[in-house]
């Protein structure tokens, strides 16, 4: 009887989801917050997740055992309260007999030990026994006539102790599930994270280049969670949702199979309702989905680009876009709110309509005597509890859904291609000179279109390399080959004669010191952040490499000097000190070679000649490659390499490439066309 | 969070609607279970199957009832709350819109963001959480009490012990587990953090060889997270078998002192089934009173956040008695010793600054980063007004304008080319939106946008993704200029917007841009010495204060701060060479002059 009407009360159980956080914004109340997001490939993706499951195999089947151990217990649970109640009831009853049957008997009446209903009855005529109900008849029988009855409240002690043992390993076992699924599904989580992080390292820069951090980030936290939360909740949810539907169906059965038809015929017709309910209000879901989106995104714009919105007088247009995309959102809002709402209070009436069914046939059947009470109770009971798990495993088939499609993406950038392997026997050079020699260079960033076509050119040792052109000309190409982030498609980088793709890669690297524009720092102390490349250095060293690249003086301006930290975004430095601070890492690493990013407009005057010096200084006796922008750097070069459009189109000195009066005379002259006019 | 109660009065006579109906639910699904007792004790035990059918028949017009009113609720509830949160979304979006910067810098734009977006979508699901579901729990909590008062008065101690150690339970719960909570979210954080790092640097941390490194830190963020996760949830794990096991026990103890209740003859035994439904009822009513205790104080906060925006009003107002301007100015921009703090700051950024800005004539801004060149002129179109002295604009007052005139004077063009979502052509439009084809096309001719729309497969149709992320910088700049060129206004304003052009792009836009602006007023900052060369007059600013205006060589003879700027960018080589500054610029100069020989 424990849970006869809870069911009837309780709301639709959404709190199951997560509790913070959360991935649909408007999920909101009823089941159907998902957004139906879908898998291309379920079954490969499931194949796949089984892999990770697989070494938690003995957990996780320890897990089924106690998640269908202690649903078993509350299956059988109410049976055996029913014979608790039962027992309050024959004692009831035989009481009311008792006092019945005494009534009748003469006042003063002695009754001797050990007589039975049946003894009396034998004396009493015909006529009178024809007036009792058969029912009633049986009990009188067996009736002990010498005392009084009541309850046997022996018998229910020892029913009630077996019953809080059964509650108590129930919510033992119950607990103990949990508390294992928990490890596995964090361990699991866990794992998917640390393979994700390996793979980033393995990875061509080709993938990251072509898509948004943001994009990879997802994969690692929402992506991630959806698994996690899922193999936490779901599949032993599964487990006792079916284990549930099994157990109730075979209770009801062994009570009465006539009933347990008219009990099931309810559930075609509520499945379908749920469908026709959840197909209507997925849809209203989507819109609102596509509504918010919009709305989220008109947000967006308009707070991000407030001022030009304001002095393009803007104002009216822009409420009136957004009082549109609102009302749309409006009416999908209350729609799909509406919709998932209607899903309970139909489930419930046709709850009832089933128990009066089962009632009436139980009635029927009651009177042909076919069936006792208690198992009509009993039955009700199960019926009443019968629609949980069945809208339970509804909704999981819907949270597997949405977890594939997660699952899915992060399988996806597992098994996308990793790093052309190293060399088989690598070269390691020593004492290098710092010759570099491109050989027939050709590459594209997409195999079908080279943007470098045929490069031949040779720097020798303490050469300065200038790499001019306009933004967007794909300057950074030469970093990238150079670094062998990428690899040529064909010819050859030789540095003192050795193709760089015969070195590891770490090596070559090791040979190069980077300062980019774009200037790197991590959370972490200044004094970290400069030894970075050599996490030994002395304190001498790091403070010499810090005064050479002029960030001596800045760095004791902060507070905590050396150990202050730089914070999330590293916006406590300004840009100009966070390039002068990535100048004293190269310089401590001490590299042959120099790729380096002049530094641009958004420097202010006095850090940008500070930026030069510190360059000028690290540059000394090494080959350097400068994305150069100034005019000094580039008149001074051994080398220009002017690109365009990612091509090198012209290659030499500056005094020549101004004779030759292509592309490069044409860009630095029109620097000054304003100048000559004047 | 009571300030925004008057956003729900327009829905008060619903509301009212709303209880009762709840009330008549609630009602119906109290009433079910006496009506399933008469079922089995006098029908099924008494062999009555006409009195099944009639009481059934009774039955299901009670839970049809019930339903009814339950999905009327349902349709009020969403209608009220989708309702409720639209007016609110869109007050508040208009006010936001009224904002100026002054309010934009107080509350960032990231947290107005979330606050018009994330903050009323959790309002909206707790309202419709609470109008749904939670307005029953106290009727039904108070309903179960009464009723299973009737029938047993002498056991009402039991629920109060259920609901006692419920209360015990989940409060202890919540207790540890509440600053966990917290402690995750920032865990959740730092993986993202370490993971937005690794992707961030992956060239440097390649280039350096650290990829280990990086990994053992990711690997550190992952276990700290995943064995506090394992902490929560094992705590979590506990809720669900004990609250079964509060809900059993309950009904065991309900059924053993009933026994003797029974026995004693003060208790009938279909009254005990009763009470223990209206039991679990009180229960249940309490778990959902429980939810509100965890929904309410978040949305609250989101609530408090909604409200505090909705209460600020923009600092920039339109005056009351507006002056009222001839349809065309001719644009003469005044500063007469403005001065401009930060609210909030201690040092002005703006000290004592006069100048006057004619038509025909170009006026450009100089000096590094901090000098407060982009502030001076945020000022004009009152994006900030001034602390204290007067900008004028054809000698009237800025703040003495409707704003909407004034900003009708003024091409604007911002450091970083902002577009919309959209297209080429409502892009350019967006300076005035009934323009006609022809000058869509010229506006896009003069700012060298042409060469690139043309290049693009639908031309001036081709989608502008939102924040233009499928243009790049130059290009975002080229037609953020045509939109301001597209107005024709008396005053333009170039905040750095040319910095994003490759130099060949830029000399020919400004050529253009001569011409076609030859009448107007021409503010421009300007990081570049080469920008600003032949403007007819450069204000060079150094801390907030004017250290020196005129033309480039007078500058450059009588400026240092000046000097120093164009020095550091055309040719610090020669100034190693050369003890003399003055020289350098005949230097600089010499292969100008060559070029140009051998180019005619």
């Amino acid at each position: 009887m424990t849970e006869e009407k809870v069911d009837q009360t309780a709301a639709p159980k959404q709190t199951k989801g997560p509790m913070p956080g959360g991935r649909g914004v408007m999920g909101g109340p009823g089941m159907m917050g998902g957004a139906g997001e879908k898998a291309k490939n379920f079954k490969k993706t499931m194949a796949n997740l089984f892999k990770y499951l697989k070494p938690f195999w003995f957990s996780i089947a320890i897990v089924f055992v106690f998640a269908i151990a202690s649903t078993m217990f509350s299956i059988f649970s109410p049976k055996i309260l029913g014979r608790v109640t039962n027992t309050i009831v024959d004692g009831y009853i035989n009481r009311t007999v008792y006092d019945q049957v005494i009534a009748k008997m003469p006042a003063g009446v002695k009754i001797p030990a050990g007589t039975t209903g049946a003894d009396i009855l034998s004396k009493m005529p015909a006529a009178a026994i024809s007036q009792i109900p058969a029912d009633r008849l049986d009990k009188i029988k067996t009736l002990d006539l010498s005392t009084r009855p009541g309850i046997d409240f022996h018998s229910i002690a020892s029913t009630a102790e077996l019953l809080i043992c059964l509650y108590l390993l129930a919510a033992f076992f119950s607990y103990l599930q949990g508390w294992i699924m928990t490890n596995v599904s964090q361990k699991i989580t866990y794992n998917f994270r640390r393979d994700i992080a390996k793979k980033v390292g393995r990875m061509p820069l080709m993938y990251f280049d072509s898509r948004t951090h943001g994009e990879v980030l997802s994969r690692v936290t929402n992506d991630v969670d959806t698994v996690g939360m899922t193999l936490n909740q779901s599949l032993t949810q599964i487990v006792t949702s079916v284990t549930m539907i099994i157990g109730f169906l075979v209770m009801m059965l062994t009570i009465s199979w006539q009933m347990t038809l008219v009990a099931i015929t309810i559930l075609p017709i509520s499945m379908g309702i749920i469908g026709i309910i959840v197909s209507k209000s997925q849809k209203c879901f989507k819109g609102q989905q596509v509504s918010l989106g919009q709305l989220n995104g008109h947000v967006e714009e308009m707070y991000g680009g407030h001022n030009v919105m304001k002095v393009f007088n803007g104002e009216a247009r822009s409420i009136s876009k957004f009082k549109k995309i609102n009302n749309s959102l409006y009416d999908s809002a209350w729609k799909s709110q509406f919709f998932s709402g209607l899903m309970w209070p139909i489930m419930n009436f046709l709850g009832n309509v089933g128990y009066v069914g089962v009632a009436v046939v139980g009635g029927f059947m009651a009177i042909r005597g076919r069936i006792n009470i208690g198992d009509i109770q009993a039955f009700i009971q199960y019926m009443s509890q019968f629609n949980q798990p069945i809208m339970q495993t509804a909704n999981v088939a819907n949270v597997m859904q949405s977890t594939a499609a997660a699952a899915e993406r992060v399988f996806e950038f597992l098994d996308e291609e990793d790093e052309i392997p190293e060399a088989e026997n690598p070269v390691v050079l020593k004492q290098v000179k710092g010759d570099v020699e491109f050989e027939n260079v050709v590459f594209g960033y997409n195999p079908d279109k080279k943007i470098i076509k045929n490069f031949n050119a040779t720097v020798k040792s303490g050469q300065r390399v200038a790499i001019v052109g306009p933004t967007g000309a794909g300057k950074t190409t030469m970093v990238n080959l150079l670094m062998r982030f990428y690899d040529v498609n064909s010819g050859a980088i030789k540095i003192d004669g050795v193709d760089i793709r015969q070195m590891k890669r770490a090596d070559l690297r090791l040979l190069f010191g980077m300062v980019l524009q774009d200037t790197w720092l991590f959370n972490g102390t200044i004094r970290d952040n400069i030894a970075y490349a050599k996490p030994d250095a002395s304190e001498e060293e790091i403070i010499k490499a810090a005064k050479a690249a002029h960030v001596d003086h800045f760095v004791h301006s902060l507070p905590h000097g050396y150990d202050a930290e730089l914070n999330e975004e590293a916006d406590n430095v300004s840009e100009g000190e966070k390039q002068l601070l990535t100048i004293a890492r190269a310089m401590l690493a001490d590299p042959p070679m120099l790729i380096l990013d002049e530094a641009t407009s958004s420097v202010d005057t006095r850090t940008e000649i500070l930026i030069q010096k510190a360059m000028d200084n690290l540059m000394k006796n090494r080959t350097s490659f400068v994305i150069a922008h100034r005019l000094s750097t580039i008149r001074d070069a051994d080398l220009i390499l002017v690109m365009k459009d990612g091509n090198i189109v012209e290659q030499g000195k500056h005094e020549e490439l101004l004779k030759k009066n292509g592309f490069y005379a044409d860009m630095y002259n029109s620097q000054f066309v304003a100048e000559t006019a004047e | 969070m009571t300030k925004l109660f008057k956003f729900l009065k327009p829905y008060t006579l619903w509301l009212i609607v709303l209880i009762g109906l709840t009330y008549v639910q609630v009602m119906t699904s109290l009433k079910l279970p006496d009506y399933m007792a008469k079922i089995v004790n006098q029908g099924i035990v008494a062999e009555n199957n006409s009195l099944i059918w009639k009481t059934g028949e009774e039955m299901l017009l009670i839970s049809l009832l019930g339903g009814v009113c339950m999905i009327i609720v349902s349709f009020l509830a969403s209608k009220i709350a989708a309702g409720f949160s639209m007016k609110l979304r869109e007050n508040l979006f208009a006010k936001v819109e009224s904002f100026s910067l002054v309010e934009f810098n107080k509350f960032s734009t990231a947290s107005l963001i979330t606050r018009t977006t994330n903050d009323i979508t959790q309002i909206q699901s707790v309202l419709i959480m609470i109008l749904r579901m939670v307005l029953m729990a106290p009727i039904m909590g108070v309903g179960a009490i009464i009723k299973a008062r009737q029938m047993a008065p002498s056991m009402t101690w039991i629920i109060a012990l259920a609901v006692g150690v419920l209360v015990v339970l989940i409060g202890t719960l919540f207790t540890v587990a509440l600053p966990k909570f917290k402690v995750l979210q920032k865990t959740v954080d730092k993986i993202n953090l370490v993971m937005r790092e690794i992707l961030t640097g992956l060239r440097v941390i390649r280039a350096f060889n650290r990829e280990k490194v990086e990994e053992k830190k990711f690997d550190q963020a992952n276990t700290d997270l995943t064995n506090l996760n394992l902490f929560v949830n094992k705590l979590m794990v506990i809720m669900q078998p004990m609250l079964m096991l509060v809900m059993n026990f309950a009904a065991l103890l309900t059924i053993w002192v009933g026994a003797h209740l029974i026995d004693k003859n003060t208790l009938a035994i279909g009254d005990m089934m009763a009470f223990m439904q209206y039991s679990m009822q009180v229960i249940m009513a309490f778990l959902f009173l429980t939810i509100i205790f965890i929904m309410v104080p978040r949305a609250s906060v989101s609530a408090d956040r909604v409200a505090e925006v909705l209460g600020t009003n923009p600092s920039i107002k339109d005056p009351e008695n507006p002056v009222k301007l001839p349809a065309v100015g001719v644009g003469l921009v005044e500063f007469k010793d403005v001065y401009f703090t930060y609210p909030g700051a201690d040092i002005p950024v703006l000290e004592g600054i006069n100048f006057t800005a004619k038509p025909g004539e170009v006026t450009a801004f100089i000096g590094s980063t901090g000098s407060g060149k982009s502030t001076l002129i945020n000022l004009i179109p009152r994006f900030y007004d001034t602390t204290s002295g007067q900008i004028l604009i054809d000698g009237t007052d800025v703040r003495e304008m409707k704003q909407e005139a004034l900003w009708h004077k003024i091409g604007y063009v911002p450091q970083k080319g902002v577009l919309f979502s959209g297209s080429v052509e409502s892009n350019i439009k967006y300076g005035k939106p009934e323009a006609n084809l022809a000058e869509v096309e010229k506006a896009a001719k003069v700012s060298q946008s042409t060469e690139f729309i043309d290049t693009l497969s639908e031309k001036l149709d081709s989608a502008i993704s939102q924040g233009g992320t499928n243009v790049s910088g130059g290009q975002k700049q080229r037609l953020s200029i045509a939109r301001a060129l597209i107005r024709k206004p008396e005053i333009y304003i170039f905040d750095d917007s040319f910095s994003a052009l490759d130099f060949k792009t830029d000399a020919a836009l400004r050529h253009a841009l001569e011409r076609e602006t030859k009448d107007k007023t021409i503010l421009i900052v300007a990081q570049r010495i080469s920008t600003v060369l032949n403007a007819d007059n450069i204000i060079v600013l150094d801390e907030g204060k004017i250290v020196g205006s005129g033309r480039h060589h007078e500058l450059m003879e009588k400026c240092p701060v000046y000097r120093e700027i164009a020095l550091s960018q055309l040719s610090q080589g020669e100034l190693d060479r050369s003890e003399n500054p003055i020289e350098l610029k005949n230097i600089s100069k010499t292969p100008l002059n060559l070029a140009g020989k051998e180019a005619a």
